[in-house]
């Protein structure tokens, strides 16, 4: 990739980067903005955003509730686009944008990259998309558009699936440091220790940044032990359910940071 | 169309799935089948989060092989015919032939063990999975059938069940629920979205990512991703097998002039339409749920008003927002309130092999009260909507039409009573 994208430079910057995961449209319509803003002045290092979808296999109970709010304020791709449109020149970190597979083809897959290259999307994250559907259909447009394809690996992913997936993605790899679903009550990020051992073991071309079962200061440390990136999700939108947006991101970045 | 000499060669290149180790002729040619992708032309594919990878791979890399083996076969024939209770009669209803102005021959899948098909596909796949070393079942449901059906088979092969059911469908659908109990399986309520069957479908995918190492998900219908849609079809394939022969010899016809069933996923559809999917002069009736009309925001008709997308798994025809949101259905019947239809139908859609007509609630109810009135059956709510479509066909009355009367109507006993208490009519 020609492009220095913000993900790549922003890896080679920092040793320990702390990600936030957001719903687009969340608690209310315009809080993709008002949040994207408050994590800017809070200097998170990078950001997911995540695109509402009625029927998300991937989250639990917090996350699907969410994106059942963000719908119901009528937030869309294309409204979306245009709320990180206007508030991109704002925000110098990088942006994620993760969503499931169906609402990206019917906004169209070329259409979706050149957008989220026109709104400066770094990273696009589809869980659904498997790898030779992304090899088939999307590998040459984000090429095109300068977008780093970013997959997940699991526990259960084998060794060999894990270095061919390692070789198609850029940006970062995403750890999952369980198979579950978003913010899983009954897991632990401990319990992970050997798999995350494993990997690290690994040759990989990528970053790692290491997701799920991340919810406090200590679990953000564990994971950096392993992993360059910790990414928080379901913790934070429920953070966001009990306090207004300015003060749940510096509260919350505060709690996980050590300073 | 293929000229008939590469048909016979798809029998050879291409792998039939063959059950009844028998000396006859397989009748599958394979042109509406899967290819080696998992795909129906456009159609199919399997979309599924990395975490379900490894599943989904090893199925893909057994399946064919297991349910072609000869331990397979044996055992699965041997419920089919003692715990089941096949071959299912194929019988002429003569009294509705008169009311419907041509000869209505119905293959009574309603008298199978638990009430319908649903058995002849979760016998299949939790056999399949014990093969597979698989501890723990997980299912979803949505009128019940497959849910009972699930819970059936792990009772009598001993392994845990689970089985996840929309709130709503729990309430309206009440005594499966305490069917399902009684067999000894647990139901988890699906209390997201219109939490009914395509809630339940989501819960069930969670479940499975959640607790992915030794659980094997039986789904009940011909959708999710590759292999599900084809390894349901072949296990549900029964059902035209059996009407291969019992047609000629009951109705005197070779090939009957018609087939039809109704379709929520469409499990029985394709069982039904399955051995006559290469003989062109058989026409393929699918009965979808219109609800309360395909106008109204309140239907289930997937071919009427989806457009094509990714769902559970699959690359389909669903109904769905102009921005890709899943869109709630709306059906009296349970078992076809969901959006979308398994991707081979949306193929026999997309090639004209199948015609679709819409059904709507009314029309099903009343088919419900005429089919027990005139012919001692009680049908499922979903099979009337079989029986409905029939009044929207051209028949002759020399014609032979076959209808699968999927499954029969105990469950829907309170919908009944409650209708009728309306009518005055009947």
């Amino acid at each position: 990739m020609k492009t220095s994208n913000r993900l790549v430079t922003t890896f080679q910057s920092k040793p320990s980067l702390l990600s936030l995961y957001i719903t687009a449209g969340f608690p209310k319509l315009p809080d993709t903005a008002v949040l994207l803003k408050e994590l800017q002045k809070a200097n998170i290092d990078f950001v997911e955003v995540g695109l509402p979808f009625s029927d998300s296999l991937m989250d639990g109970p917090t996350i699907q509730h969410s994106h059942q709010v963000a719908l119901e304020n009528g937030m869309t791709l294309e409204v979306l686009m245009e709320q990180l449109d206007s508030v991109r020149s704002e925000i110098s970190y990088p942006l994620v944008l993760m969503g499931a597979l169906n609402p990206i083809v019917q906004f169209g897959v070329e259409r979706f990259c050149e957008r989220c290259h026109q709104v400066g999307i770094d990273g696009v994250l589809i869980p659904d998309l498997t790898l030779s559907e992304y090899q088939k259909n999307f590998k040459t447009l984000y090429q095109k558009y300068h977008l780093a394809p970013i997959f997940m690996v699991t526990p259960r992913t084998s060794e060999a699936r894990l270095l061919e997936i390692d070789a198609e993605g850029s940006g970062f790899l995403y750890v999952m440091s369980s198979s579950s679903t978003t913010g899983a009550a009954n897991k632990t990020l401990s319990d992970s220790k050997a798999y995350l051992e494993r990997i690290q073991a690994l040759p990989l071309r990528n970053p790692k940044a290491i997701g799920f079962n991340i919810s406090t200061r200590e679990e953000v440390e564990f994971a950096h032990r392993y992993g360059q990136g910790a990414i928080v999700g379901s913790a934070f939108i429920r953070k966001l359910q009990q306090t207004d947006a300015s003060k749940a991101v510096e509260d919350f970045v505060k709690e996980l940071r050590l300073n | 169309m293929k000229p008939p000499v590469y048909r016979w060669l798809f029998l050879f290149s291409a792998l039939p799935i063959r059950f009844f180790s028998s000396a006859k002729p397989i009748f599958t040619k394979m042109s509406y089948q899967v290819n080696q992708h998992g795909f129906y032309g456009p159609y199919g594919g399997a979309y599924v989060p990395e975490v379900l990878y490894p599943n989904i791979e090893e199925l893909q890399q057994h399946y064919q092989h297991i349910l072609r083996s000869e331990r397979f076969q044996k055992e699965y024939e041997t419920l089919l015919s003692q715990f089941v209770a096949r071959p299912t009669p194929l019988y002429e209803a003569r009294r509705l032939s008169e009311e419907i102005g041509a000869r209505i021959f119905l293959k009574r899948e309603d008298v199978c063990h638990t009430g319908s098909h649903k058995l002849n596909n979760t016998l299949g796949q939790v056999l399949l999975a014990k093969q597979l070393g698989k501890r723990k079942i997980i299912a979803e449901t949505g009128a019940g059938s497959h849910g009972v059906a699930t819970a059936t088979v792990c009772a009598l092969l001993n392994l845990e069940c689970c089985v996840y059911m929309g709130e709503v469908d729990m309430q309206r659908q009440y005594p499966n629920v305490e069917r399902m109990r009684l067999l000894g399986a647990t139901v988890i309520p699906a209390t997201s979205g219109s939490k009914t069957l395509k809630d339940a479908v989501n819960e069930a995918f969670r479940a499975w990512i959640n607790e992915p190492e030794d659980t094997f998900y039986v789904i009940g219908s011909v959708f999710g991703p590759h292999p599900y849609p084809d390894m349901v079809a072949s296990l549900q394939s029964v059902i035209s097998k059996e009407l291969r022969e019992q047609v000629p010899a009951i109705t005197g016809q070779q090939l009957p002039d018609y087939v039809v069933a109704c379709v929520g996923g469409g499990s029985n559809a394709i069982g039904s339409f399955y051995h006559f999917l290469d003989e062109p002069s058989v026409q393929l009736i699918a009965a979808e749920a219109a609800g309360k009309g395909i106008e109204t925001d309140y239907s289930a008709a997937a071919t009427f008003l989806g457009k094509q997308g990714i769902l559970h798994g699959t690359q389909t025809l669903f109904m769905q927002t102009p921005d890709g949101q899943v869109k709630e259905a709306h059906s009296v019947s349970a078992g076809l309130d969901y959006p979308g239809i398994g991707p081979q139908l949306a193929y026999l859609h997309h090639q004209k092999r199948a015609q679709f007509v819409a059904v709507t609630d009314k029309d099903a109810l009343d088919a419900a009260l005429l089919l027990s009135k005139i012919e001692g059956i009680i049908p499922a709510l979903e099979s009337a909507h079989a029986i409905a479509a029939l009044r929207q066909l051209s028949l002759a009355p020399a014609q032979v039409v076959v209808v699968c009367l999927s499954g029969r109507g105990d469950k829907d006993l309170e919908t009944y009573i409650n209708y009728r208490s309306t009518q005055n009519t009947l």
